[in-house]
């Protein structure tokens, strides 16, 4: 309440000042046209204006070409730069860096679960090292979320069914807000945190403070033993279902003939619902998991698939 | 050729003897009206009532919001306050109020012609429309519905606790009010011209009208199956949009705004007609640029429907969609910004007066330009992954449906209130009214534009505590414009008895409607009239009623 008057928030990270820059030529541009629009408007009424009430106009003039076309064209000028300009930054955001880390966040009524690449998970808080590209997988266990850091310029939703990513570079050490910005419902509004930056030392330290137990890949073993997955994904031959092993990246013939990437998505949707692609040579007798796991366990299984190497010799 | 500027003559300030008001009396002659100026006069008590309740619902959102913290709402109270303030206000005033209200009542006056074409359909879309209103009553009474006016997948078709089937019929059903008021006006317009009166002479209210039933016509369907699909999937369980039940929920905002991005333009093209009408008759000149003014009316209906896209840019749409969903976006405003431009052109060397409607086509030219300009901003991919769902958009919105089509709505409501009603309303209380809608207005939703940039997110019932300055800023814009909006209410009634006498053109303007007397007769005119002339032939001399020429001042 005390901050002094803003017209942005803080700039915090790579993006925001890119964003802010684009802004404030937008806005440059907006009160051109609306001073334009204004000083024309009430000189016009001033200069223009009925004295006698017979008065009539000075003119019927009522046509012209040149001046369709010049306020078409200079308008539409301005706006393929902007147009232009918006879809760089759009695009740039959108590519993941190499080596980001990589969170896990799921979204549900009404709290964000954030799981750390080294498996710490906390809730409604996101502690990342200043200055390192971050990657977020992004799910949702019921309606659609959205994962909102005003002060990074970034925003997406959190869907059901389905991944969306986010990625980001903190410039500044300090505590963001974190908003959902889709509506989801009673306590939508309280569905918010923060998103602390901090020295990479300083995240070193809280890491080893945290509640560190083990990290997804080791949650994900134990899960992928429990849930029985080895008994049909293995390199023995006859095995009823696809090795895994090496599998992460790779590219799969589906029964249909068609090629797909074994990415988080294909995987996610292999566990769920894995009638819908089936490795070529191979029968739909897998069961559905819709339901039985959460989006957290398919994130954990994930980390442990994409560790599995492939075997010498093996298909 | 005199038959669009009939000259006055002082006993023509007396009421006519009979016209459409006062043909008959009961009841029943009005609620079975064949008389599109009846059916006209009913839409607009309907949507009065409407306009007030969403207002109400408005005030208590602006209420709770002036502090950070729950006050007098709970959550659920203020979920449901803002989703019934949206669908009341889209559904049963702006999509229906300048269309139904003024487009029953002057359109066919407009072209020459004794009615709409089919008026029996026209009387059974008020009813059509009384009935969805009945279930939005219904919705409100039984305690809301809190999924927001968009109806969004799964929270609506699963988790929502609200009464969203009986919201959604009440949308569901007024479409189809739309559809049949869309399909009248569109056979209406290509059947019913008098003679001589060909597309490019037509004046550009019917223009704006006809882009609109366009789009009511092609475009609300699919917002009707969209709604069932989503509540069969309530209902039901069926699975379409819920991922749980092998549904896609984003499939749900493509077919919703679909419709609803269209709709938008449901809600500004007619405003846009009526601020041709009122430029042109206070600045007593042809509007400029007609054939562009026009044809952007009909651009626009169509490019409207190629844009819902940029409603999605960060909901998981591809990128590549989201660049062509930008690039259509730009395209799409350049017809709004041709006609703010040639609206501006009939000004020049014009002779131009500050009667109440033309201070509210000033406002509308203002305010709606900064609706359009933010509207570029947030249709720019960088920019919007910030601005998405903030209250930047909220204000945007606003300066386009309230500053635009409100405000055209309150132009044309004064502009033809002499027609309708064959009286004056109070001069300077109008004058007031424009002023404190305006300074209102923008206090109420420039703030939010800041707050929005700064990132509150809309649907907020509690912020951070940083942000209440530019709230209460916004709550006290908003007290003021709810008395802007009282005091024509009030002064509105009073001239039904109590105003001067209009006579049958109190503003010297061209068009048919002019020529017939305040109010006008039953069946409009005796004798089809016969159009040689273009719209908007304000360069013949004109005769002033002697009223005026004895107190001057205008």
């Amino acid at each position: 309440m005390n901050k002094e008057f803003q017209l942005h928030p803080e700039q915090a990270s790579t993006f925001a000042g890119q964003v802010d820059l684009l802004y404030f030529f937008v806005i440059a541009v907006s009160v051109f046209f609306m001073a334009l629009i204004c000083v024309l408007v009430y000189s016009f009424s001033v200069k223009y204006r009925r004295k006698t009430p017979d008065q009539m106009a000075e003119t019927q003039a009522h046509e012209n070409l040149l001046l369709e076309i010049t306020w078409s064209a200079i308008p539409f000028a301005l706006m393929m730069i902007m147009f232009g300009w918006g879809t760089y930054l759009f695009f740039k955001v959108y590519q993941v860096p190499d080596g980001a880390m990589s969170y896990y966040v799921v979204g549900k009524q009404w709290m964000w679960h954030i799981q750390h690449p080294t498996g710490q998970r906390e809730i409604n808080e996101l502690h990342v090292p200043v200055n390192t590209p971050i990657k977020l997988t992004m799910a949702s266990e019921d309606v659609i979320h959205s994962f909102f850091i005003p002060a990074f310029r970034v925003k997406n939703d959190v869907i059901p069914g389905r991944y969306t990513t986010m990625t980001f570079e903190a410039t500044k050490t300090g505590t963001f807000h974190l908003f959902c910005a889709e509506y989801c419902g009673t306590e939508h509004s309280r569905m918010v945190g923060s998103v602390v930056s901090m020295e990479p030392e300083d995240y070193q330290r809280w890491l080893s403070g945290g509640i560190s137990d083990e990290t997804p890949e080791q949650t994900g073993a134990k899960l992928f033993s429990q849930l029985n997955c080895a008994t049909c994904h293995s390199d023995q031959p006859g095995a009823r279902g696809p090795s895994l092993n090496g599998k992460f990246g790779a590219e799969e013939t589906l029964s249909s003939g068609d090629k797909v990437v074994v990415d988080e998505a294909y995987i996610r949707e292999s566990i769920l619902n894995p009638r819908t692609k089936i490795v070529a040579g191979y029968q739909s007798i897998m069961p559905m998991y819709q339901g039985q796991v959460t989006e957290t366990q398919i994130f954990n299984l994930i980390s442990y698939i994409k560790t599995l190497q492939a075997t010498q010799g093996a298909k | 050729m005199n038959t669009i500027s009939a000259p006055h003559s002082p006993t023509e300030f007396e009421m006519p003897r009979e016209h459409f008001l006062n043909a008959t009396h009961t009841v029943k002659s009005w609620l079975l009206t064949m008389d599109h100026k009846r059916v006209g006069i009913l839409y607009l008590l309907s949507i009065s009532v409407f306009f007030l309740l969403g207002g109400t619902f408005a005030s208590m959102i602006r209420l709770e919001l002036a502090t950070p913290q729950a006050d007098f709402m709970e959550a659920d109270q203020y979920n449901t306050a803002f989703t019934m303030h949206g669908i009341i206000m889209i559904f049963f005033f702006l999509i229906p109020s300048i269309p139904a209200v003024f487009g029953n009542f002057v359109l066919p006056l407009m072209i020459g012609a004794k009615d709409v074409a089919f008026p029996k359909l026209n009387l059974m879309s008020w009813y059509l429309f009384i009935f969805a209103g009945a279930f939005g009553i219904a919705t409100t009474l039984l305690g809301g519905v809190d999924t927001g006016w968009t109806f969004y997948t799964p929270f609506s078709s699963t988790y929502s606790n609200g009464n969203v089937i009986l919201a959604g019929m009440a949308a569901f059903i007024a479409g189809f009010s739309s559809i049949l008021t869309g399909l009248n006006f569109m056979v209406t317009i290509h059947k019913m011209r008098a003679p001589g009166l060909t597309w490019f002479r037509m004046p550009l209210f019917v223009w704006g009208m006809y882009a609109t039933s366009l789009i009511m016509v092609l475009g609300t369907p699919v917002i009707a199956i969209t709604l069932v699909l989503m509540m069969l999937e309530r209902g039901l369980s069926i699975g379409i949009f819920n991922p749980k039940l092998g549904g896609d929920p984003v499939l749900f905002q493509h077919l919703f705004w679909f419709y609803s991005h269209p709709a938008v333009y449901i809600m500004i093209l007619p405003g846009m007609g009526v601020i041709s009408e009122v430029v042109g008759c206070f600045s007593r000149k042809r509007v400029f640029g007609y054939d562009f003014v026009a044809l952007s009316s009909v651009s626009i209906a169509v490019l409207g429907f190629l844009v819902w896209g940029h409603h999605l840019f960060v909901s998981g749409q591809s990128i590549y969609a989201g660049m062509v969903f930008s690039f259509i976006t730009m395209v799409v405003a350049l017809p709004s910004a041709i006609k703010v431009f040639n609206w501006i052109a009939t000004m020049y060397r014009g002779s131009v007066t500050f009667d109440a409607p033309m201070l509210y086509a000033m406002a509308f030219i203002g305010l709606f330009s900064v609706g359009g300009l933010t509207g570029v901003a947030l249709a720019l991919l960088g920019l919007d992954i910030h601005m998405h769902d903030t209250y930047f958009v909220v204000a945007h919105f606003h300066y386009v449906m309230v500053g635009g089509a409100v405000t055209a709505f309150m132009a044309a409501l004064h502009f033809w209130w002499p027609k309708m009603t064959g009286r004056l309303y109070p001069e300077g209380w109008s004058k007031l009214a424009a002023f404190l809608i305006f300074a209102g207005f923008n206090l109420t939703f420039f703030p939010q534009f800041v707050v929005g940039y700064l990132g509150m997110p809309r649907r907020y019932h509690v912020y951070p505590e940083e942000w209440q300055l530019l709230n209460i800023m916004s709550s006290a814009g908003a007290t003021v414009l709810a008395v802007g909006f009282i005091v024509p209410a009030v002064y509105l009634l009073w001239s039904l008895k109590n105003g001067k006498i209009a006579g049958s053109n109190p503003w010297t303007a061209t068009g048919l409607e002019w020529i017939l007397s305040s109010p006008p007769p039953t069946h409009n005119f005796d004798t089809t009239p016969i159009v040689t002339e273009p719209a908007y032939n304000y360069g013949k001399p004109i005769e002033i009623p002697v009223r005026e020429k004895e107190s001057a001042h205008v």
